[in-house]
């Protein structure tokens, strides 16, 4: 009687942490997982679209969306290649520091203030030197200001234990506002649009954004190769994995933190350039968009990994992409297509969890249990 | 009867054969509308709306209007441009002062398109067949709506309630610019023209967006002894601060009496309707759209909300008529130099003013705009250029 009372009370399932899970099962649960997402965006569509209930539009026109925002034509398909290297570009610029667990928030900032520093030499200098000396000022400015904005935060750390995030979270605020300033002094009309300017555009060949692709995606090896086989690399991990270890061998620990955040900040200062430079030719406090934080859920979901990276920078442009031609098509208002792309990122993100977790069902009885795997 | 029944039917078959053929023709124009942010700032709304509007006038259906939503002051206006092309569109208009200089890369490598740019300043310099300007004679609006202000300024002074000496107006503003000094300028001549001895107080936000910085400006105009508030700014910011203080509110962009029934009293905006309709006729009709084209009152493009009675002074609605027929007859100028103790600048009376209308590098004044006993605006260009500080403002933070 006891016993019977005992397997009453047993809740039907439990949780237990994976020890480890093949590949191809983690990656059937993402898909899974992007599926279910993929479905539930379609129930949310049908109750806000309009053009979808009144029979204009079908749900087959809304999962194609997602297709046709990035490869619908040449031009969408540029622009997709574009960016992806972009986000990634600032997703690798976190990543050296996310590995070695310090919290860098605020590459929206470091990247902005890389913008900053490209424009303000191609403001000032802009057909007064030759064009190869202005980009090179350019480049230079950029990667500068963008360190400069990623150390500060990083010597507080490594001096006086300060915390990190709210403080590379604060650099963002004063970055913006930095930018606004200029924007002032830089216009007097008053607008404080600054508009296109007319020198300091790189070079382009085959195609405009080819030269952006081809530089994100030679740094995108790179990093890795520094991550992977280099002493500095491994130093990065050590201290990620536990500082003391890192103290008992020897290391310069406040030493790692600065140069490492310096790294991040000088990526971050080149993802600046080439938003300034190869892209706008031209600033505004929204000139990196929200992409810093976007890099934070890239680098994480690809595992602090450049190459897997590449996968998930791409994955989030297709669906920002997507979402956009959505709003487009369907007519519905700018904050629809971000509740789309939010529902399949919780999606994914929640799949993370069933990798690390299993489920497991309580059979009746002591007979057994089975673990769904 | 046998003659006026064929007469009735002739006309019948001219209407339908006149509106057949401009059908057919308008069939083919496909409208491209690049948005800065989206349906919850009043400003985008406000095109938005007009977009409709334009279409139920027209007859378009909705494969011929596409709308992209949240298109940044950057690289990414060009993008969206150029793919709006790609999609047919015969007609490419941008909503936002900063995608000038991108659509106008659009426009250089589309000279098939007809590119249109609300609030924009380059098109009369950069002379493409291809790209236009277009803006309202907003000043007028805002004149009207500043006699609004006016009266209720007097009623509130009749009574004995003014917070200080004389009346005075608070006003929220985005930035240092000259739209928004054409804009709070001719509203408070507005309001001088019938209460003489108003003074006014400008606060800058330093953003056309931001709803906490706007009702922050306007509780410290309230706090500073301001009487009346009215804004340039696209959040509903200013009118929920008036609404929770109780200090009237003359709006802009459209009616706030929704959320505000006990302050709000009218608002002037732009109504973009007339010209989408007027450009989409003109591709219909192979003729060429206007380089500057300024919508006025009897364009149907300078319009006023309906005046909340319960808060407006009595006689509001019958002066506003009143005006408005002055303005429309030329009789009223609204930036009238010649009259006396009306703009005068440290004072004296403004006999001259070299106004920057042409778009260059270093924003050099290059243009005459005072002759005939008033300031000509909007009619060297489409977008305003009216930026003299005149006597009776005070701005209160001019950093912008």
């Amino acid at each position: 009687m006891a016993e019977h009372k005992n397997i009453v009370h047993e809740p039907p399932f439990h949780l237990a942490k994976r020890a480890s899970i093949v590949w191809w099962k983690a990656w059937l649960i993402r898909i899974a997982a992007v599926a279910l997402g993929l479905v539930v965006c379609g129930l949310v569509a049908y109750l806000f679209s309009d053009r979808l209930r009144n029979g204009k539009k079908t749900l087959e026109d809304f999962y194609y969306c997602f297709i046709k925002g990035s490869f619908g034509t040449e031009r969408k398909l540029w622009k997709f290649l574009k960016n992806m290297a972009v986000l990634q570009c600032i997703s690798l610029a976190i990543t050296p520091a996310f590995r070695m667990r310090f919290w860098n928030t605020g590459a929206e900032g470091q990247t902005l203030m890389g913008v900053w520093g490209a424009i303000a030499v191609a403001f000032y200098l802009g057909g007064k030197i030759p064009n190869w000396l202005l980009l090179t000022l350019m480049f230079v400015a950029a990667l500068i200001c963008g360190a400069v904005w990623s150390v500060i935060p990083a010597i507080f750390k490594a001096k006086w234990d300060t915390n990190e995030t709210l403080f590379t979270l604060m650099m963002n605020y004063v970055a913006t506002y930095v930018v606004s300033y200029f924007l002032v002094v830089w216009v007097p009309s008053g607008s404080s649009s600054l508009g296109k300017l007319k020198f300091g555009k790189l070079p382009s060949f085959g195609h405009d954004y080819l030269l952006i692709i081809l530089i994100v995606l030679a740094l995108t090896v790179l990093l890795y190769i520094y991550l992977r086989y280099s002493k500095q690399g491994y130093e990065i991990s050590v201290v990620g994995e536990s500082v003391r270890t890192a103290q008992y061998s020897g290391m310069n620990v406040k030493k790692v933190v600065i140069r490492t955040m310096i790294v991040s900040g000088l990526l971050c200062g080149l993802a600046g350039y080439l938003i300034g430079a190869g892209l706008d030719q031209s600033i505004t406090t929204e000139s990196v968009g929200g992409q810093g934080f976007t890099a934070i859920m890239v680098s994480w979901l690809a595992k602090f990994n450049p190459l897997v990276m590449l996968l998930t920078s791409g994955l989030v442009s297709l669906l920002n992409q997507g979402a956009a031609q959505i709003s487009q098509d369907f007519n519905v208002s700018g904050a629809f297509p971000d509740v789309i792309v939010g529902i399949i990122l919780f999606f994914i993100i929640g799949s993370e969890f069933f990798i690390n977790y299993q489920i497991i069902l309580t059979r009746k009885g002591h007979a057994g249990r089975e673990a769904v795997k | 009867m046998k003659k006026f029944l064929s007469l009735v039917l002739a006309l019948a078959l001219c209407l339908t054969a006149f509106t057949f053929t401009a059908v057919a023709e308008v069939a083919d124009v496909k409208l491209g509308v690049i948005l800065l942010h989206d349906e919850d700032s009043t400003y985008d709304l406000n095109f938005i709306n007009g977009v409709y509007e334009a279409m139920a006038i027209l007859g378009l259906s909705e494969d011929q209007v596409i709308m992209k939503r949240n298109i940044p002051e950057s690289n990414e206006c060009y993008e969206a441009a150029l793919d709006l092309v790609d999609e047919g569109c015969t007609i490419v208009f941008a909503n936002s002062f900063g995608h000038e200089t991108y659509l106008l890369a659009a426009a250089k490598e589309c000279p098939d398109v007809q590119f249109c740019h609300a609030t924009g300043t380059m098109a009369h310099t950069e002379n493409l067949p291809n790209f236009h300007n277009a803006f309202a004679a907003i000043y007028e609006g805002r004149y009207l709506a500043g006699i609004a202000a006016g009266m209720k300024l007097n009623e509130i002074k009749a009574a004995g309630n003014l917070k200080g000496e004389v009346p005075m107006i608070g006003y929220v503003g985005a930035f240092t610019y000259a739209e928004v000094i054409s804009g709070y300028t001719s509203f408070y001549l507005g309001a001088k023209s019938v209460c003489p001895d108003v003074q006014m107080k400008v606060q800058f936000t330093g953003s056309w967006y931001d709803e906490m910085e706007e009702k922050t400006a306007a509780q410290a105009l309230i706090d500073a002894g301001c009487d009346l508030i009215s804004q340039h700014a696209d959040s509903m910011g200013a009118p929920t601060a008036c609404e929770n203080a109780g200090i009237p509110n003359v709006s802009y962009n459209g009616s706030t009496m929704a959320s505000c029934p006990n302050t709000f009293i009218v608002s002037s905006r732009i109504n973009w309707a007339p010209y989408f309709v007027y450009i989409v006729n003109q591709v219909a009709n192979g003729e060429a759209i206007a380089t500057d084209w300024t919508g006025t009152i009897a364009t149907g493009s300078v319009v006023l909300t309906e005046v909340n009675v319960a808060v407006a002074a009595p006689g509001t609605v019958e002066a506003i008529a009143e005006a408005t027929a002055k303005l429309q007859s030329g009789e009223l100028k609204v930036f009238d130099t010649a009259a006396d103790n009306f703009i005068t600048v440290n004072g004296a009376k403004l006999d001259s003013y070299i106004a920057d209308v042409d778009t260059d590098a270093a924003f050099t004044p290059d243009t005459e705009a005072v002759a005939d006993g008033y300031f000509h605006e909007s009619e060297k260009r489409s977008a305003p250029y009216f930026d003299v500080k005149i006597d009776g403002i005070e701005l209160l933070n001019a950093k912008y």
